[in-house]
Parts: structure tokens; C-alpha cells; sequence
């Protein structure tokens, strides 16, 4: 090394540091909305209403889930095509993730500081959605209706603007694990979970139902296993091993197509019992057809108990399905037409009556205020929690049950559950669920 | 050009007041620019910040020592982590501690993987590392209980200061705190680089042989290195927890450990100024990647892995064709200005050179 | 005991895949000296390519041999124009180069394929045999293992008793005298990566059904095999088979008996430790050589 090198580092560093941070600087900043008179919040113009999503698009969430923001926006492309809401179109950023927190931090702050947009809508993932809640909150850009069952976006003082759509784990462990102990009474049950906030609240709702007696094993599994040599065999030898009968599993879907490969392969038989989230009949199918060339489909479904709170995609004379089939068609017909698809139309149509209800000239808090005040009804088989004292989404579930075509049916009415805790499972009441046309915005 | 002949009077004759006088200047202006910028700007400043710090510090390994590690990203997870479980507790210790811990924690791994590292060479030691890079995120699955799987932990960074104001973007105070960790890591290493212990680390890395006969202990020296890259690495890591807001495996991939090694090679191995390029071609490539596929309609699939195409471009077109990387020719511009030809005093800090430790030798 | 058994034979079929990467690198390193970083990298494409053929309907065969066709290009090509330029140079340009390659053919499959994990089709049954308590050895798990042991036989066969593989191995190791004799070294040297390229592909198929195939789903399938080569040392063919099914074993004793997320880490581990112990691997026949 020369001194004359050494001599230079620094300054250098200082020099270029400058001119180039300089250059990105110049090249920074185009401004926010405009400055029409109903340009009422950031991402709010006179003509359009601008919000912004993360999503896993890739990675090993996206099987099945990557269907749900592509659907969500044939939702508002048909609401803006039939004028908007309040004369504004919805524009929808969706941006990949890959289900990696890491970058949905980035995605979030892409999203938030530099397209400047009016509200995140619908982030999809416990893990991922845990990490960018904080940031959300304050920066006071509403949060709404998280793709995710978990408990944490029902926190209204700390996170004030964090709303949950779907029901939460918890209400779900507790509706699968009083079915399990009416229907299998007696038979040892073993859990499956994702090891975090998805799995570990669905876990807790089945620990408040089920006998701890019949419980052999809680197996928790990593998502990052699902791409290992030895997948998650280990957890399914502990539990085969263990004796267990029944088999809970709070899975995204690709890990449910590994569990039910990982028992084929096994020789293990039990009765699968699989949260919402995990157990969409479409991708399943979808999966292990891929995975096994065909050799396996949807007859490992067979008997697979699950859970819906809306319409069953099945039912052609429901009018919501007939809507969303009809959207689908004509937005997204590259797409199956499957529980995905039905949860992205159906968040979206949500949020329309959210941002409806924000009023002409939406602010960010009286798009706040509106959720809190509640009322909407749409699709959904039970009602919604929202309140000024609670940010969660539907209070309930009804039990489905695959057949070897991957068919589903309701096996039980509707039961929501009263809170959060050890309290009673009723059934639902009538007429929470809509009509397509209650409002003005969708014409069906 | 009247910066550069200045420095060689008066008091900053000396290299650590001379340093130290460019890291306030280079701090008055990085102050003044985060202050105009828009808060995304800040944002990837405050990335650009933590990314000098871990190429400057694998500039030391590999540059100056002749080392290869594809574990910097690895390394950098143990910063993080270490970061994450200290601010997690109710009553958190000041960030400065929190950072100087993670530097500590991280500095005790890599003295045990370069003591590994001293016995092997080039591709061996290469391959050593990838294995590093690829096991250690595994760590946090099986201990999921402390560190939280692949959910990871989210990481509590108080707002900024309040006398600062209340509305005093949180992005521009991340920056700022990225950004005097970098200056001072710039200041420390620039002043290593010209001590007598960067001359060992030369020596080593020029010929082992020689240096040992000169009475330099070779594998000492060549722990020491990974104990300083190492500690770049982890204090590194612990402002990537503190500007991300979580830590989680996914962050630290191995493509995270190449890319690391990637804008070290397009600075030019050995040169702390080029760090500073690396670093913020590190940043800027994703966002220029996002920009153009929003332009041209490319697809996500095409938007997240233009960045991959270009740093693996870059790594086999310096090393084909200009091994002294973007500074080298910066330096080479520089020299036809002031008339000089420079390519004797670039030569050293080429990889050609680094390469010496060829373990046939 | 039954469970020992069948983590046993559970190890194998992964041993003779992370056997077949590392006799991939064996070859190249006995060509040309290089440690290719982007083995793994390229075999993941391969496999890639074949998985779309399956999805447009192509029979798991035809796949098979597509897969291998484009490891044997891949292999050439990368060796020919990206290596040859740094192969006689310092080798961590050669390393840099290599490693320079692996990102571009991850990206590149990113962006072609898209980074959703899918799973390579097993086309035999993928079900393991039961004897008494011990469950293992699914048919396409003793296929693995067939295909490894038939591809080793012949390349043996090929170095051994042919005429190009004499030329092979004198362009290896006497590049100078084999030059003089008429040898095309240049040429000898390509067809060693090209080679590997295929054995690399072949392992690539054979794994993906167990390791979703993805961008970087070969990364960790590259540190078994390198792995399995070092124990073996890096100049021995039959060390680099013995080693990588060593590691397959050993890799499923520690997923069954401490968890699978150790493996790569356990790797590492054995690696370290043969390299301080016994640096030219524990088969390797070349003079003692500081690593």
C-alpha cells in the first residue's frame, strides 16, 4: 500500500459518499397527491383512492394465498368499472414478499414513504404482518383487515389503526376442538402448528376444548422445513408414534400437502382436522397432484374436516358466488375459481364498504371511525366484531368436511364464539350475511 | 482537487487527525443531505449505512488479508439476534450498548470461525463458509423458543429522541444513527489499514512465507482479521435490527452473504472508499431494479432477480476483466487527472495480488 | 432398534444423491482445479427445465434426459467461456467466478421459474416398505440409489477402459505431457465439466422430490456434497461416493436424533473436522497438501 493510497481513503469516502448519495437524492422525492380539491389524504386524489398490500406472490406461501390480492383487485376493478366509490377508483398496489419478514419491512416502507399510499389493505401473514404492525401504527396509516387469523391485530389501544377481517385462530381452535370432542370422542388427538402466532392461538383454542387427557403430542413446524431434505417426517413420526388418532393442524396449505405426503409415505392413516387457512380443497388437490405427478390428488382429502365462514365456492345458487364466479370470469379467469379467490372478492368488498362508509372526502380517520362503527354485511355466514373496543372480524366458523373429489359440505351450522377465552360456543345468529346490490357500489 | 492537495499540511499530516477531520466533513454534509431528502431517501440511506459497515469490514478480511468468507451474512445474523434479545427486555439498554454488544458477541463467533478459517485456504475455506451461511439460520428453528423461528422477533427502537421534535421522521434518525456507526467503522478500519497491524494483514496476504520469516505470526494475524471483519459484521447486524424492526432468518440468506462479497469486489477488494460504492450499489440495485420493472412491465418474478443477474455479472466481470472494481478506476480517472499513471499504487489492492495465498504454494 | 434401522436405510437415498454432487465436484476439481460454487446452481436449473417439460406433459424419461442434455451444455459452456479465462490463475478468482455464476443462475431461475417451492414428480411410489417396525427404502428411494450406483459404475468404466477417459485424466493431471502427445487438453477439460454438469443434473432430479425445488433449493444438497467430497478428498472419486453417502447417514441420524434444521450445521462441523485432521480427505491419494 502506497501512502499516497491511504493518504486518499477518506477523502474519497467523504466525496463520493456526497456526489452519489447527492445524485440519489436529486432523483428523489416526486411528490404525493395532488392538489385537487378532494384530495382529502395522502393517496387520496379527486379521481382515485391509492392503497397498498404485501403479499406472497412467491415463496412457500404462495401456493394458494398468491390467488387472493389478483382477486381482490378484480373486486375493485368491477367496483370502479360500475364508478367507483364516491366518484374515486380504487387503486390497488399489491407487492411480493415472498412470506420473508425481512421484506415486507421493505415492501411496507416502499409503500407507506414513497407511493404515499392512503391505507394498507388485507397484508397477508402472521409472520410477516407482526413485523410492519408497529411501524403502521405510528405512522398513523390504517391497517386494514389483515389476512391473517392471528389475536394480534385486535389490540385497539396499542394499535389503533390494525383491524383483523377473518376469525381468528383462537375462535377457530375452540369451534374444531369442540367438534372433535363431540364427534371423536375418546380418540387421542395430536396438533400440528405453524410455530408462531397462526399456530400458537389456534393451539390455545383447542387446549380450552379438548380433555388434556386425549391430547398425546403438540408438534410444532417451521415453514423453512417444508424446503428441507427430511421436511417435517419428524413431526409426523412423533405423532404417529404417540398413537394419535386425530391429527389438528394449523398449516399454511403447502405444509398440509406435506403432512399428507409425509403420511402417505409413512403408512400413517389419522383423521386430518385442518384450519381454514390450510385446507383450501382447490390448491390442496393442486399440490399433491403436482408434487406426485397425478399418482395422488384430492382422494387424500377424503374425510378431511376444515372450517368456513363463507359461502362454500360449491354453491352455485348462492348469489355472492354467483357474483364472484361471474368477476372472476371476466377479471381473472387464469385463476381457479377456489376459497382464495372467494377471500380476496370478499375482504375487498369489505373494504369498499369501509372506504363507502369513510364518507366523500376520505381521511384516513374517518376511515377508522367507519370500520369502528361497523354494521357492514356481505358475504359471510357470521357477523363482525368490529367496535370502537374490538378490531376483530368474524366471530365465528362453520364445520366443512372434504369427500374424495376434494368436494366440501357443512357438516354444522354456524357457531360463534362469545370471546376470546373459555367462553360458550353458540350458534350463530340469523341474517348476518348480505345481499350483493345492499349496496349501491356493486351492482350484481 | 484543492481537497485533496490541503490534507498533506499542517496538522492533518497526521492520518488520524487527517481521518478524523474527513469523517466530521463527510458528517456535516451526509447531515445536511439526510435533512432535504424525502423520508424514503432517509430510509435507504439509513440501509446504505449498515451496508458500509459489513463491506468495509469484509474489505478488511478479504482486501487487505487475502481471506474469502461467504459467512458474512451469517455473522451479521449474530449481530442482529444479539441486538433483538437485548432491546426485547423491558428495560433496555441504551443502543449504544445494545450495538457494542452485538460487535462484542459476534467478534467472540468469528475468533472461533477464523480459528478454523487460519488453517484453510481459498476454495476450502470458501466452501467452509457457504456451509456457515446456509447451517447457522437453521439455529433459529431449532431454538425457536429464543429466537423465534422463522417469525422472528420484532425489535423495539424507541421513537427518536424528543428533543428532536415530535415529528421528527423516524427514518432520518435511523439514518443517522447508521450513518455515524459507518463513519466511525470508517474511521477505525482506514486507521487499522495504515497501522503496523494492517501491514501484517498485507504481509500475510502478499506471502505467508515472507511474513513469517519477517516475524509475523500468520495464523494470529489471520484470526485477528476475522475478529475485526467479524465485528464490522455484527454491528452491522445490530443496525439492520434497529432500522428493520425484526430480525428473522429469511434476512440473512446466503444470498445476502454473496451479495456482501459482491459490493466488496465492485469496490475494488481492499479499498475502503470502494466499500462505500458497494454499499450503496447494494441499495440502490433492488430499488433501480423496482423502478425499471415498473417502467418496462416486467414481472415481480423478473423485478426481484435483476439485482442477483447484476451482482453475478459484476463478480465475474471484475474478475475477468477489471479485478480492482469501480474504485480502481475511479482512482485511475483521479491519476490521468493529475497526470500520473496510478496503476502501480491500484496493483496491491487487486485481487491478482489477494490471490497469492494459494494453498499449493 | 427398528427406528435406528430405519433411520438407517432412510439415509441412504440422500447419501447417494449428496455421493452423485460431490463426485460432480471431484471431476471438475481433478480437470481443471476449481471448486465449482455454481455445481448445485446449475443442476437446480436443469432440474427446472425438466420440471416444465413434466408440466407440459412430457413423461418423467423424457424430463430426465432433458435435464441431462442441459447439464452437459451448461457444464461446457460455463467452462469454456466464464472459467477458462481465470482456470491457470489465482484460485480465488476461480472461486469469485464460480460464485459469480451461482448467483446468475439462481437469479435467472427466479426469474424464469418464479420463486414458489414446487415438488419434482417421484414417478415411482414414494411409499415406504414396512418389514415389522422398520419403515424405509420407498421403490423411488431404491431407484435414487440404482440410478447414483449405475452412473458411478459407468464413469469408472469410462476413465478406466476407454479411450477419452485416458485422455481425460492424462489433460488432468499431466496437462503439459498430454499436450505433447496430442492430446486436445482444452477440450478434455471441457468434456470434465460437461460431465459433472450431467451427474450434477441427474442428482438435482433425484432430490427434488424431497427438496421443493425452488432458486435455492441446491444450496444445502451443495454443502452435503462438497462435504461428502472434502471427507473423501477432493482428488478421489470412490472417496467422494464412500463420503457423500457417509454424510447422507449421518445427516439422518442428526434430523431423527437432534433435528433437522442441525444438518447443515453438523456438516459444517465434519468439515471443519477433516480438514484439521486429515486435510486431504481420508481416500484421497495425491501427496500431503496444506488446504
Amino acid at each position: 500500500m502506497t501512502s499516497r493510497s491511504s493518504k486518499t481513503r477518506l477523502q474519497l469516502v467523504a466525496v463520493g459518499a456526497v456526489l452519489t448519495l447527492g445524485a440519489a437524492a436529486c432523483g428523489g422525492s416526486s411528490g404525493g397527491g395532488g392538489s385537487g380539491s378532494k384530495a382529502s389524504a395522502p393517496g387520496v386524489t379527486a379521481t382515485t383512492v391509492t392503497i397498498g398490500s404485501h403479499q406472497p406472490l412467491t415463496g412457500p406461501a404462495a401456493p394458494g394465498y398468491s390467488e387472493i390480492a389478483p382477486a381482490a383487485e378484480a373486486m375493485f376493478k368491477y367496483i370502479n368499472d360500475g364508478g367507483g366509490i364516491h366518484g374515486r377508483t380504487i387503486q390497488y398496489k399489491y407487492k411480493d414478499d415472498g412470506y420473508n419478514p425481512a421484506n415486507t419491512v421493505d415492501v411496507v416502507k416502499q409503500l407507506v414513504l414513497q407511493d404515499k399510499v392512503f391505507a394498507i389493505f388485507n397484508g397477508l401473514g402472521t409472520p410477516t404482518h407482526s413485523k410492519v404492525t408497529d411501524y403502521l401504527n405510528q405512522s398513523r396509516v390504517p391497517d386494514l383487515f389483515v389476512a391473517s387469523g392471528a389475536r394480534l391485530w385486535d389490540d385497539p389501544k396499542k394499535h389503533p389503526y390494525t383491524f383483523g377481517w377473518q376469525p381468528d385462530y383462537l375462535i377457530e381452535g375452540k369451534i374444531l376442538g369442540k367438534y372433535i370432542k363431540e364427534n371423536f370422542a375418546g380418540k387421542k388427538v395430536g396438533y400440528l402448528y405453524q410455530n408462531d402466532d397462526f399456530g400458537k392461538d389456534g393451539v390455545a383454542g383447542l387446549d380450552s376444548q379438548l380433555d388434556a387427557s386425549t391430547v398425546v403430542d403438540k408438534q410444532p413446524y417451521e415453514t423453512s422445513q417444508l424446503a428441507q431434505p427430511t421436511g417435517i417426517a419428524a413431526q409426523l413420526s412423533t405423532l404417529k408414534a404417540k398413537g394419535a388418532e386425530i391429527v389438528v393442524s394449523f398449516s399454511i396449505p403447502a405444509a398440509t400437502a406435506v403432512a399428507l405426503l409425509t403420511n402417505l409415505k409413512i403408512g400413517f392413516k389419522p383423521q386430518m382436522v385442518v384450519s381454514n387457512v390450510g385446507s383450501d380443497s382447490t390448491t390442496l388437490t393442486g399440490l399433491l397432484g403436482k408434487f406426485s405427478k397425478g399418482a395422488v390428488g384430492a382422494q387424500l382429502l377424503n374425510g378431511l374436516v376444515s372450517d368456513s365462514y363463507l359461502p362454500l365456492t360449491s354453491d352455485t345458487a348462492d348469489p355472492w358466488i354467483t357474483l364472484f364466479k361471474k368477476i372472476h370470469d371476466k377479471y381473472i379467469p387464469s385463476l381457479p375459481f377456489d376459497g382464495n379467490v372467494e377471500y380476496g372478492m370478499s375482504a375487498a368488498y369489505t373494504f369498499a364498504q369501509a372506504l363507502d362508509a369513510a364518507g366523500d372526502n376520505p381521511t384516513r380517520q374517518s376511515l377508522i371511525d367507519a370500520v369502528e362503527k361497523g354494521g357492514f354485511k356481505g358475504p359471510g355466514v357470521v357477523p363482525f366484531r368490529f367496535s370502537k373496543d374490538s378490531h376483530a372480524g368474524y366471530t365465528g366458523v362453520r364445520i366443512v368436511q372434504l369427500d374424495g373429489k376434494g368436494v366440501a359440505t357443512f357438516k354444522s351450522d354456524a357457531s360463534v364464539t362469545t370471546d376470546e377465552t373459555s367462553g360458550s360456543i353458540d350458534p350463530a345468529p340469523g341474517g348476518a350475511q348480505g345481499k350483493p346490490g345492499d349496496d349501491a357500489f356493486l351492482k350484481p | 482537487m484543492s481537497v485533496l492537495t490541503l490534507t498533506r499540511r499542517g496538522p492533518l499530516a497526521n492520518t488520524l487527525v487527517r481521518h478524523l477531520a474527513f469523517a466530521v466533513l463527510g458528517g456535516v454534509v451526509l447531515f445536511f443531505l439526510t435533512s432535504t431528502v424525502s423520508a424514503y431517501r432517509d430510509f435507504q440511506i439509513a440501509n446504505v449505512g449498515y451496508y458500509v459497515v459489513a463491506v468495509a469490514g469484509l474489505t478488511v478480511l478479504t482486501g487487505l488479508n487475502g481471506q474469502i468468507s461467504l459467512g458474512h451474512g451469517a455473522l451479521m445474523m449474530v449481530g442482529a439476534y444479539t441486538a433483538a434479545l437485548l432491546l426485547e427486555r423491558d428495560n433496555p439498554l441504551p443502543l449504544v450498548v445494545v450495538l457494542l454488544l452485538s460487535v462484542a458477541v459476534t467478534a467472540a463467533v468469528g475468533a472461533l470461525v477464523g480459528a478454523a478459517a487460519a488453517r484453510l485456504r481459498g476454495p476450502y475455506l470458501a466452501g467452509a463458509t457457504l456451509a456457515f451461511a446456509v447451517g447457522l439460520p437453521g439455529l433459529t428453528s431449532h431454538y425457536a423458543d429464543t429466537f423465534g423461528g422463522d417469525n422472528g422477533l420484532n425489535v423495539l427502537t424507541g421513537p427518536p429522541p424528543e428533543r428532536l421534535g415530535l415529528d421528527f421522521p423516524p427514518e432520518r434518525w435511523q439514518a443517522w444513527i447508521t450513518l455515524t456507526a459507518a463513519l466511525i467503522t470508517l474511521v477505525l478500519l482506514a486507521n487499522l489499514a495504515s497501522s503496523r497491524v494492517g501491514r501484517s494483514f498485507r504481509a500475510v496476504r502478499d506471502d505467508e512465507v515472507s511474513a513469517e520469516l519477517a516475524g509475523i505470526h500468520v495464523a494470529r494475524t489471520q484470526v485477528l482479521a476475522f475478529i475485526i471483519s467479524a465485528a464490522c459484521a455484527g454491528l452491522a447486524g445490530g443496525l439492520t435490527a434497529v432500522v428493520s424492526g425484526q430480525v428473522s432468518p429469511g434476512a440473512f440468506s446466503v444470498a445476502l452473504s454473496l451479495s456482501i462479497l459482491a459490493g466488496a469486489v465492485l469496490g475494488g477488494l481492499g479499498s475502503l472508499t470502494g466499500a462505500v460504492y458497494g454499499a450503496i450499489a447494494l441499495v440502490l440495485m433492488p430499488s433501480i431494479s423496482s423502478s425499471a420493472s415498473d417502467r418496462f412491465t416486467l414481472s415481480t418474478d423478473v423485478q426481484h432477480n435483476l439485482p442477483l443477474l447484476v451482482y453475478g455479472a459484476l463478480l465475474i466481470v471484475v474478475m475477468l476483466a477489471a479485478p480492482q472494481g469501480l474504485q480502481g478506476g475511479v482512482r485511475r480517472l483521479f491519476g490521468l487527472l493529475r497526470g500520473r499513471a496510478p496503476v502501480t499504487s491500484v496493483r496491491n489492492e487487486s485481487v491478482t495480488e489477494v490471490s497469492v495465498t494459494d494453498p499449493e504454494r | 432398534m427398528a427406528r435406528f434401522l430405519s433411520v438407517t436405510l432412510g439415509g441412504l437415498s440422500g447419501g447417494f444423491v449428496y455421493a452423485a454432487v460431490a463426485l460432480s465436484l471431484v471431476l471438475i476439481w481433478r480437470a481443471t482445479r476449481v471448486l465449482n460454487f455454481a455445481q448445485g446452481a446449475m443442476a437446480m436449473f436443469t432440474a427446472y427445465l425438466a420440471y416444465r417439460v413434466i408440466e407440459h406433459g412430457a413423461s418423467y424419461w423424457v424430463a430426465l434426459v432433458v435435464a441431462l442434455v442441459a447439464g452437459l451444455v451448461m457444464g461446457a459452456v460455463v467452462e469454456r467461456v466464464l472459467v477458462r479465462p481465470v482456470e491457470n490463475g489465482p484460485p480465488l478468482n476461480a472461486v469469485v467466478v464460480t460464485l459469480g455464476v451461482f448467483i446468475i443462475v439462481e437469479g435467472l431461475a427466479g426469474m424464469f421459474f418464479g420463486g414458489t417451492p414446487h415438488r419434482y414428480p417421484t414417478h415411482f411410489s414414494n411409499v415406504n416398505y414396512t418389514f415389522g417396525d422398520v419403515s424405509a427404502l420407498a421403490p423411488f428411494d431404491i431407484w435414487v440409489i440404482v440410478a447414483v450406483a449405475v452412473v458411478a459404475v459407468l464413469l469408472g468404466a469410462l476413465f478406466r477402459y476407454t479411450d477419452v477417459g485416458l485422455r481425460m485424466r492424462a489433460a488432468a493431471f499431466e496437462g503439459e505431457v498430454a499436450r505433447m502427445l496430442g492430446v486436445r487438453v482444452g477440450r478434455m477439460l471441457t468434456l470434465g465439466w460437461a460431465l459433472a454438469a450431467v451427474i450434477g443434473a441427474l442428482a438435482a432430479v433425484l432430490v427434488s422430490p424431497n427438496v421443493p425445488l425452488s432458486p435455492t433449493s441446491m444450496d444445502a444438497v451443495f454443502v452435503f456434497g462438497f462435504t461428502g467430497a472434502v471427507i473423501g478428498g477432493l482428488d478421489s472419486p470412490v472417496g467422494a461416493l464412500i463420503g457423500g453417502v457417509g454424510i447422507g447417514l449421518l445427516l439422518n441420524y442428526v434430523a431423527a436424533y437432534a433435528g433437522g434444521d442441525l444438518q447443515t450445521l453438523a456438516a459444517l462441523a465434519v468439515l471443519v473436522l477433516v480438514l484439521m485432521v486429515k486435510p486431504n480427505g481420508l481416500f484421497s491419494t495425491t501427496v500431503s497438501r496444506r488446504v
